[in-house]
């Protein structure tokens, strides 16, 4: 069925058990993004020092796709060089406006080549791309 | 149901529904509260219009000028009687948005000498009910005036909390805007009260028709409001036009919203007079072919007969209704009973999100609308992140409540809950 090209159960698997998904006290920045078509939303917390994530924590509310999106791009980002974090959102913005072309790169993107399916229903990549684009807006701020 | 009322007839009439949906499933169609499919015969007008007689209307010494003029003015007409108006207090807009910013403007325009002028400590009543289109206008012209918003609250049931009414609407309100059907919950206003309490205290009312009209009949003389908003595209007709009816002696007194040409009945280099209703609030040339297909569009519903379409949803609510209290760990947001309430159903489904619902859903060919619905502070105000919403119209029965049922049933069994 088409529906199990969107729901790999490695996704269900993250909106079940969601990682990451406790707000930290410490932050080197925070952010709070919405999809205001839809009302997904969520806060995200970083902690980048000296060009290192040491920590990406999480709270929110949305759909499975966002909600294991977030999951998997936090688990990914920590311990990564800023650099490193950057070209793997970058990555997978590629993978999301594919329109189901890409099977996404394993090495990079790990869990998150399980959301390639998604860049097939153009509702649903804002939903995908939520928690990676609050990370990257996060980043950025702590720079500053 | 009406013996002659068939929805399998009537979908005859719409081409969209030959179309294969995902699954190779046929088209369920459950949005209509979003917006309504087009029926051959608005599809003919509009193409008509643009093949026999399009020109500028009001302009032009032409013969297709004067065709032009006449069928939109014949529409103007259709969309009069509709609602048991006059013909000079119909005036087209884009849609009912700019309808309601038309007035928001316009009021915000006024004199400080005129009934419409806002003032610091002025109110504008509306309620919890509200789409954003009811809302954000009157919100923002409060912020610009320094008037106050107030609103009316909702019930545990989505019904309107009207206890309070008189101390809401009190010698300061000069505005209660308010929706005749909720487009989320389905809740049905009553009017009456509210009505009274404005006109007792000289406030003008303002009723969103958007999910009230395409669905029963409407008698503005009878309801006793001044003015009425309501969009074609929600009524099969097409998408660009919309409707804002109002008492003609407010119309001739209000400043119009956008200026320009057609709108003026002298203009020098200086100064202009403002032509009367209805042509004051249309400046520049109009969505004509728009308005001849929503003329077609009513004419198709007034051949259906409104007290059909009414009585025809009513009876597929109350079997939706009937079918959704079956269902386990499935809730309707909103009145449970089909009481006051339209074909509307908003539910929620114990551990899948909304989106995850539609999307299985689109899956067997069912069109739904899921999330806030332009309604996020009703949302915030029932605790939810957003709903599932199923809304029904001419071209649905009951075998496509069956669908629905099924497929609610499908996304159970497929995220497991």
């Amino acid at each position: 069925m088409e529906l199990d090209s969107l729901y790999q159960e490695v996704i269900l698997d993250h909106y079940r058990h969601p990682l990451h998904k406790k707000l930290s006290a410490d932050f080197s920045a925070q952010v709070h993004h919405v999809n205001p078509s839809c009302g997904d939303e969520i806060t995200l917390n970083v902690m980048i020092k000296n060009g290192l994530v040491e920590n990406v924590s999480w709270e929110g509310v949305g759909c499975s796709i966002s909600q294991a999106s977030t999951s998997i791009a936090a688990d990914l980002m920590i311990g990564k060089s800023l650099k490193q974090a950057l070209t793997t959102v970058d990555s997978f913005s590629q993978l999301m406006s594919s329109k189901g072309t890409e099977a996404g790169d394993e090495e990079v993107l790990e869990d998150g080549v399980a959301l390639a399916g998604v860049s097939k229903f153009p509702a649903r990549i804002k939903c995908a791309l939520l928690g990676w684009m609050a990370f990257k807006d996060a980043a950025i701020q702590s720079k500053v | 149901m009406t013996p002659t009322f068939s929805p399998a007839e009537i979908r005859k009439d719409f081409p969209i529904f030959s179309k294969t949906m995902r699954g190779g499933n046929r088209l369920v169609y459950l949005d209509n509260g979003a917006t309504s499919q087009k029926p051959r015969q608005v599809l003919d007008a509009e193409r008509n219009f643009y093949e026999q007689h399009n020109a500028a209307v009001h302009r032009g010494a032409h013969l297709l000028a004067e065709e032009a003029s006449i069928a939109y003015e014949d529409s103007r007409g259709v969309l009069a009687k509709f609602l048991n108006a006059n013909d000079d207090e119909v005036i087209f807009t884009k849609s009912a948005t700019e309808s309601i910013n038309a007035l928001a403007y316009s009021f915000g325009n006024s004199a400080p000498s005129s009934r419409f002028a806002l003032k610091p400590g002025d109110r504008i009543v509306v309620s919890e009910l509200e789409h954003h289109a009811n809302l954000i206008p009157w919100q923002q012209l409060a912020k610009r005036t320094g008037a106050e918003l107030v609103w009316f609250s909702i019930d545990g049931d989505g019904r309107l909390d009207l206890s309070n009414a008189a101390d809401l609407i009190n010698e300061k309100t000069k505005i209660v805007a308010i929706t005749h059907q909720s487009n989320v919950l389905g809740t049905i206003v009553p009017l009456d009260e509210i009505v009274k309490c404005a006109h007792n205290v000289g406030a003008v009312v303002v009723l969103d028709a958007c999910q009230s009209a395409p669905h029963f009949a409407i008698d503005v003389k009878k309801l006793d409001i001044d003015f009425l908003v309501f969009s074609g595209h929600k009524a099969l007709g097409p998408t660009g036009i919309g409707i804002l009816w109002g008492r003609s002696e407010f119309l001739n007194q209000m400043e119009p919203f956008l200026t320009g040409g057609s709108m003026i009945e002298s203009a020098t280099m200086t100064d202009t007079k403002w032509a009367p209703s209805p042509k004051r609030f249309e400046a520049g040339v109009p969505n004509m072919a728009q308005a001849v297909g929503f003329a077609a569009a009513i004419t198709y519903l007034n051949r259906l007969g409104m007290d059909n379409v009414a009585n025809h949803e009513r009876d597929l609510t109350s079997y939706a209704l009937k079918k959704f209290a079956e269902l386990r760990g499935v809730e309707v947001i909103g009145p449970k009973n089909n009481k006051d309430r339209g074909s509307v159903i908003s539910f929620t489904m114990d551990g899948i999100h909304p989106h995850d619902v539609g999307q299985v859903l689109d899956q067997y060919g069912v069109a739904v609308r899921t999330g806030h619905h332009c309604a996020w502070p009703l949302m915030k105000k029932l605790g939810i992140v957003g709903t599932t919403r199923a809304s029904f119209y001419i071209y649905n029965d009951e075998a496509d409540v069956d669908v629905l049922i099924d497929s609610v049933e499908q996304a159970q069994k497929y995220f497991k809950v």
